[in-house]
């Protein structure tokens, strides 16, 4: 009875497990992402070709214990065999899986040997992991100099399910990294807090972000478009919120890209010399909150203490301006709390400091200025 | 040794505390093998609502039930709680149970210390569960615990570390009795080829545990003086790395996947013959199996840091080197399926949960296969198929030879028999979910979704909703099995002396059931 009905349960549960796969054929991503790189594309190879033998392999030994399962039983009066040894069959077994793993090695060692061949590129961006956001810095080739943060984008309305969701939820972000396509790219990697790891899955490449150390990887992506990855280390408590977005496009688009955004950077750069108001700062230092901050600080200046300390109300942000610009550019040692000096110039840290403490229930009044934070810079 | 047997003769008939005492004082192999197989229970349940919490805010995209701050907390104690309190307890109660009775042995070799490696767990696992508790809760960094996220951890983190060292000197004592206790007190004629495979298994876990446990001592040490003794091991800054913690990690780690592997190999081998009435086919292969695997464990860490950037030298040699290990494997594999060939096949719930261990651990074997090769694991390192994976080989592998185990021996530690028919229905409701929860998790991680995050991009989400409703089925199944083993003490039916028509191991050919306190006061005798 009880069995029969476990039975029944079974072919129940089956089904839902067919529903689920018949989802593949509505067009469900289950297989890795379409390759841009010749790499990516030996990859996808390799790993179909390993993984048609070992379903085979597996069909093979499991078929033979699925028969040995319905003909072999004593309820069918199968009487058991007494041996239990046999050299020939225990050297076979033992030989032949180790000619197929040469079989499957061949190829894929071609690839390792291609993966990590970083030399000649034609361009060299170094990327660097901050908790959590990436850097990105054109260090040789056309566009030499470009340097900019790249930050999650997708509002946190949308995280917190007070806004629908859009279409490249979680995969968008304010700055892309911009490439031609069909050069090689070399990326140097690094971090400044803690591990971060580089992935864009559309180009088989993949490396982590060693803080205090660099590393390389490579693609030469062969198809425009916009191509969308995540960090892969776990890097605390916002690790899920640190896309990376890759847009490839034609070498002229390329050179207008580089020549728009710097000519775009001198504009947006703010001025040094300009005289800011406190309003002028306020409003300034809200946006470089948002973008900055706000994952840990929160919008409420609450916080979530202890390891993410309360600024509405903090003795730091009330007390004198030096010591609060002191942790803003260097960071405290030992916490999430990072080095924004790097990150931020003069009149967003400015900003963002005199906007702490004017807003929420912080009342100082006085104002930050991008000159005492230049004269504390080490 | 006649005068052990005769002191343990006298203890018999001696002190006997009653209630809670017995089992604080106890110094029996089967009270001390009872009181780790539910402990490790316990474990479980708690690790296994921290993965519902996990699988509950996975159910859909966005920040639904916690944030991501605790979620990574979640994601770290379930894996250590699952690893460590959980899996190695579980087999370390079935060694202490069994092998004494199976070598013909009165006793473990060391009684008082056995009763001191366990009672060190409970004190462990409340630092593992107080660390939620103090000032920035439980550390965040996964069960791996990689450095430098370590040091921006809260008191937890050190809680967390102490613990690993209890747990480590808890696992190293268990390990030296076994290894004492195999090598010196078997029976007359109970040659080391003639001892059933379970009890080999656990001789080479537990070199594996004596040679690893320390390691990972000296790894949590350095973070501990890197949080606060101004060392830095693992930052570059003072001309430390953190790759370094990873390789020290890792050489424990990977060792450590076999000492769970290798006891649920040792269950499952005892189990098959059982019931295909035919003796476990290749003896002498898997042996050598066993202890090539073993050897093999030590050469094959790097594999998991694939992407840290090693040189071309360092992908090619681990890659060949972890290819290797399916040699082995696989002559385990080939011999369980050949022990059934040809034998006279019941199925039992035992039998059940070993023909699942045997098909799932090997879907799991084969996705090891895909990982390791370097060039792939580049696409997957550090996504939800890596979590597929070693869900396949640990969650479904080691808890499933824990369940025939469990089934197995119950008549004989307790003498009642389970319900059968219940049995089963723990088995097909087990197996459904488990493979609804991790099957769809090797696509997800093929189409690129990261592990351990809170939320995820929108075309992830079927493969999470199919997963999250496995998960909460598989964990609510586990309370049927609570309500067999606690129905089946209380009021199962007598069992007999020998319920399993193939059994040939001595506690089911010398010893009554249940298996009387004190197993052997004269040794066996053996033809």
């Amino acid at each position: 009875m009880a069995s029969s009905s476990a039975r029944r349960t079974a072919a129940w549960a089956l089904g839902i497990l067919g529903a689920a796969f018949s989802g593949l054929a509505l067009g469900l991503e289950w297989n890795l992402q379409p390759a841009v790189t010749r790499i990516a594309a030996d990859i996808h190879d390799v790993h179909t070709y390993v993984m048609v033998l070992v379903s085979v392999i597996f069909a093979g030994v499991f078929g033979v214990m699925f028969y040995s399962v319905f003909a072999h039983r004593k309820d069918k009066g199968h009487q058991a065999a007494q041996w239990h040894e046999n050299t020939t069959v225990e050297v076979l077994w033992t030989a032949i899986p180790l000619v197929i793993l040469v079989v499957i090695a061949w190829p894929v060692t071609k690839v390792v040997v291609a993966q990590k061949d970083t030399s000649n590129p034609d361009l060299t961006i170094k990327v660097t992991g901050y908790q959590w956001k990436w850097g990105y810095d054109y260090i040789k080739g056309e566009g030499e100099g470009i340097s900019f943060i790249s930050a999650l984008a997708t509002p946190r309305d949308q995280i917190e399910g007070r806004a629908p969701k859009g279409e490249h939820y979680l995969l968008e972000v304010d700055h892309e990294m911009v490439v031609p396509v069909g050069k090689k790219v070399r990326v140097l990697t690094t971090a400044a807090d803690v591990i971060h790891s580089w992935w864009i899955p559309a180009f088989g490449v993949k490396q982590d972000a060693m803080p205090g150390f660099i590393r390389d990887l490579h693609f030469r992506a062969e198809k425009a478009g916009v191509y969308r990855g995540q960090c892969v280390e776990l890097c605390g408590k916002e690790h899920g919120f640190m896309p990376i977005v890759v847009r490839v496009v034609s070498q002229d688009e390329y050179s207008k890209w580089v020549g728009e955004h710097k000519k775009a950077l001198a504009a947006a750069a703010d001025d040094p010399a300009r005289t800011w108001t406190l309003d002028e700062l306020k409003r300034r230092g809200e946006q470089v909150y948002a973008a900055n901050c706000v994952a840990c600080h929160q919008a409420s200046g609450k916080g979530t203490p202890p390891v993410f300390p309360a600024l509405d109300g903090s003795p730091v942000v009330n007390g004198p301006r030096q010591a609060q610009i002191d942790i803003v550019l260097n960071g405290k040692p030992n916490t999430p709390m990072a080095a924004f000096g790097g990150q931020l110039n003069d009149v967003e840290l400015a900003a963002v400091i005199t906007f702490t403490r004017n807003n929420w229930g912080n009342r100082i009044g006085d104002q930050v200025l991008p000159a005492e934070v230049k004269a504390l810079r080490k | 040794m006649s005068a052990v047997l005769d002191t343990h003769g006298h203890a018999d008939h001696g002190y006997h505390p009653g209630g809670i005492m017995r089992w604080i004082t106890t110094t029996n192999h089967k009270d001390i093998g009872t009181l780790y197989l539910w402990f490790s229970f316990i474990m479980f349940m708690v690790g296994g609502v921290m993965a519902l919490v996990i699988r509950l805010e996975l159910f859909s995209p966005g920040l639904q039930w916690v944030d991501p701050d605790f979620f990574n907390q979640m994601t770290t104690m379930h894996g250590l709680i699952m690893v460590f309190g959980a899996i190695m307890p579980a087999f370390v109660g079935f060694a202490n149970w069994l092998i004494p009775m199976m070598i013909g042995a009165p006793d473990m070799a060391f009684a008082r210390m056995n009763n001191w490696s366990f009672w060190i767990l409970p004190f462990a696992a409340a630092l593992l569960v107080i660390s939620f508790f103090t000032p920035g809760g439980a550390p965040g960094v996964g069960w791996t615990m990689y450095a430098p996220l370590t040091v921006q951890m809260g008191m937890g983190m050190d809680l967390t570390i102490f613990a690993v060292h209890l747990l480590g000197m808890s696992s190293i004592m268990g390990s030296i009795n076994i290894i004492t206790t195999i090598l010196n007190l078997r029976a007359p004629g109970m040659g080391l080829m003639r001892m059933p495979l379970f009890c080999w298994t656990w001789l080479i876990t537990a070199y594996l545990l004596v040679a690893t446990m320390p390691v990972l001592a000296g790894a949590v040490t350095m973070t501990l003086t890197d949080r606060h003794f101004g060392t830095t091991f693992f930052n570059a800054a003072g001309g430390g790395d953190p790759v370094l913690y990873q390789h020290i990690f890792w050489f424990f780690g990977h060792p450590e996947v076999y000492i769970i592997a290798l006891p649920a190999f040792g269950v499952v081998s005892q189990v098959i013959p059982a019931f295909a009435r035919k003796p476990l086919f290749g003896y002498a292969s898997m042996v050598s199996a066993t202890a090539g695997i073993a050897i093999l464990s030590f050469i094959v860490w790097a594999h998991h840091m694939y992407t840290v950037g090693m040189p071309v030298a360092g992908q090619l040699f681990f890659m060949y080197a972890t290819a290797l290990i399916a040699v082995p494997t696989g002559v385990k594999v080939f011999n369980w399926v050949a022990t059934m060939w040809k034998g006279s096949l019941s199925f039992e719930t035992p039998m059940l949960f070993a023909v699942g261990f045997l098909f799932l651990f090997t879907l799991g074997g084969f996705t090891g296969l895909v990982l390791s090769l370097a060039a792939v694991d580049i696409q997957l390192h550090d996504t939800y198929y890596v979590v597929a994976h070693f869900h396949y080989v640990m969650a479904i592998g080691a808890v499933f030879a824990g369940y025939a185990g469990v089934y197995f021996w119950l008549p004989k530690w307790t003498g009642r028999m389970y319900d059968e028919a219940l049995g089963k229905w723990h088995f097909w409701l087990s197996v459904i979910f488990i493979n609804i929860t991790f099957f769809v998790q090797h696509f997800a991680g093929l189409a690129g979704m990261p592990r351990r995050i809170p939320d995820y991009p929108m075309m992830f989400e079927v493969w999470n909703k199919i997963s999250s409703v496995g998960a909460f089925g598989f964990g609510i199944s586990q309370l049927l099995f609570l309500y067999i083993i606690v129905s089946a003490i209380r009021s199962g039916e007598k069992a007999p002396d020998k319920p399993w028509e193939g059994a040939d191991s001595l506690e089911w050919t010398h010893l009554p059931t249940p298996a009387p306190r004190h197993s052997f006061h004269t040794p066996p005798v053996l033809k």
